[in-house]
């Protein structure tokens, strides 16, 4: 049965579309991987799915569950009340560029803060369930310090343990890897392969293709808001159909990093709003 | 020339008046403390009235003199039947008004928070109110601790202008003193000298709390 349907999704950033008519099935323990270039709406069609942002239209269905409505004639889509929308959203395990740990809380803490406060999980329990999500990704020896005293593969790793900590049907990743420093793409990687040998059903948006070709069921390469082509890693990357697909590849394996550019880390709203909205605070840019 | 002995003789009376200039700082203090809260957060809760609420009363606090809100409060009062004692005149126009200056470094601060820290907290399912509990404003108040000792340090000092409607905080029993000896300079240095140590004890409270109590974040 497929864990999530998404059908003729659309998005525009006020004239601008993000998001054209993107429909795709992920099926349960399947791998899908998303490749494409900057502002290709991968990083959108990752938010659409978490109702971090809201589509124009279409429809989002998790486990048989609508997020919002978008089955009215005119498919446009509506968000659910927000309780209803907070309770349906922690289904879905979301791993950012950027970590986001919260930054207040131990690592041990941020892994046992949501079913505490969200599923009302007593503290004891929750920390020692979280202290084994941590133990169990190699972070046991890290319980007790701040993100701020982490690196950035063991912040990521801690931020893909709070993802866990909700036992979500399905894990996104928004290109987990891309702040990271080289040397540290690794061990998140290897966390990643984990999760998905425990048969995670896990949506990647990466450019580590070796990482995709090994790991991914299935790949799926956009451009400027569509899926333009789809098929096994192993045929996609090594006999592209679509020549868009071809050349992107082509750019990938010259430069190795397409999206680490000269100017540092991009934040994945400022691609698509320009200059018009200045997201996150250049501290925190720095920090990460 | 500078006469010691008779700051040594003034000393116990300006106690009193310190005294009295604690007891309403500290009295402000919770008060605008809890104000200034309040509207910050009203401010960014996203319901149009609230932040409009809070918005305006910025506006009225930061456009007016203090000693005119002080008045009104005092003077301003009686003519509709509520009579205000002095001290807590105080109180009331000095929290009112440290309220609204706070409601805005709250209102800074919240925002200032990397807005991945939203994310992440409503990605694993929490809701807006408890995103605001359990993040934002453990991280605001670590952030804003300057500013705010600031603005405690103001409110304090800003005491010295209940000495407008007599009561008998610090700056007023120094002019009474003065009234009677007619010793401007020694009396209002000794003045000085005691709000240095009052603003004193706040910097260092301040300054415990940044290095010893939120460390690190």
């Amino acid at each position: 049965m497929a864990v999530l349907r998404v059908e003729h999704l659309s998005k525009s950033f006020g004239t601008t579309p993000v998001l054209n008519d993107v429909s795709l099935t992920v099926e349960k323990g399947e791998i899908l991987i998303i490749i494409g270039p900057s502002g290709s709406g991968k990083t959108t069609l990752l938010r659409c799915i978490h109702c971090l942002e809201f589509p124009d239209r279409g429809t989002i269905v998790l486990d048989g569950v609508a997020f919002g409505a978008g089955d009215a004639p005119d498919r446009r889509w509506r968000p659910d009340p927000p309780r209803v929308l907070d309770a349906k959203r922690r289904r879905v395990g979301f791993v950012f560029q950027r970590f986001n740990l919260f930054a207040n809380l131990t690592a041990l803490d941020n892994v046992s803060i949501g079913p505490r406060r969200v599923l009302g999980v007593a503290t004891t329990p929750a920390r020692a369930r979280a202290a084994a999500l941590l133990d169990r990704l190699g972070l046991a020896e890290h319980a007790r310090k701040l993100p701020s005293q982490l690196s950035g593969g063991q912040q990521q790793r801690v931020a893909i343990a709070r993802a866990l900590s909700m036992d979500p049907a399905l894990m996104l990743f928004d290109e987990p890897t891309s702040a990271l420093d080289p040397e540290l793409v690794d061990e998140v990687l290897t966390t990643m392969r984990e999760l998905a040998r425990s048969g995670m059903t896990m949506i990647v948006v990466t450019h580590e293709l070796d990482f995709a070709r090994e790991v991914g069921d299935r790949v799926i390469f956009m451009d400027a808001g569509r899926i333009v082509e789809e098929g096994r890693p192993a045929d996609v990357f090594s006999a592209p159909r679509e020549e868009r697909t071809r050349a992107f590849l082509r750019r990938l394996l010259r430069t190795g990093a397409p999206h680490r550019p000269a100017t540092g880390i991009e934040s994945p709203r400022g691609r698509i709003h320009g200059e018009t909205e200045p997201t996150t605070d250049a501290a925190a840019d720095r920090r990460a | 020339m500078f006469d010691f002995a008779l700051i040594v003789q003034s000393i116990p009376f300006l106690l009193r008046g310190a005294v009295y200039t604690v007891q309403v700082s500290v009295l402000a203090i919770v008060f605008g403390l809890a104000l200034g809260w309040l509207l910050g957060l009203a401010a960014v809760s996203g319901v149009p009235a609230l932040s409009a609420v809070s918005w305006a009363y910025v506006q009225f606090i930061r456009g007016t003199p203090l000693l005119i809100q002080i008045f009104l409060i005092y003077f301003g009062l009686p003519a509709v039947g509520i009579n205000v004692p002095a001290f807590w005149s105080g109180v009331i126009a000095l929290g009112l008004n440290s309220g609204g200056f706070q409601a805005e470094i709250v209102r800074a601060g919240i925002e200032s928070i990397d807005r991945g820290q939203t994310e992440a907290a409503r990605s694993i399912g929490m809701s807006r109110f408890k995103t605001l509990v359990f993040i934002l404003v453990p991280q605001t108040i670590r952030r804003v601790l300057p500013p705010v000792t600031n603005e405690l340090i103001t409110l304090t000092k800003s005491s010295s202008l209940l000495s407008a409607i007599a009561a008998l905080e610090l700056t007023h029993a120094g002019q009474l003193i003065i009234a009677r000896t007619f010793a401007p300079f020694e009396i209002y240095a000794a003045v000085a000298v005691i709000y240095l140590a009052l603003v004193a004890v706040l910097s260092r409270g301040s300054a415990f709390l940044e290095k010893r109590v939120f460390v690190n974040y």
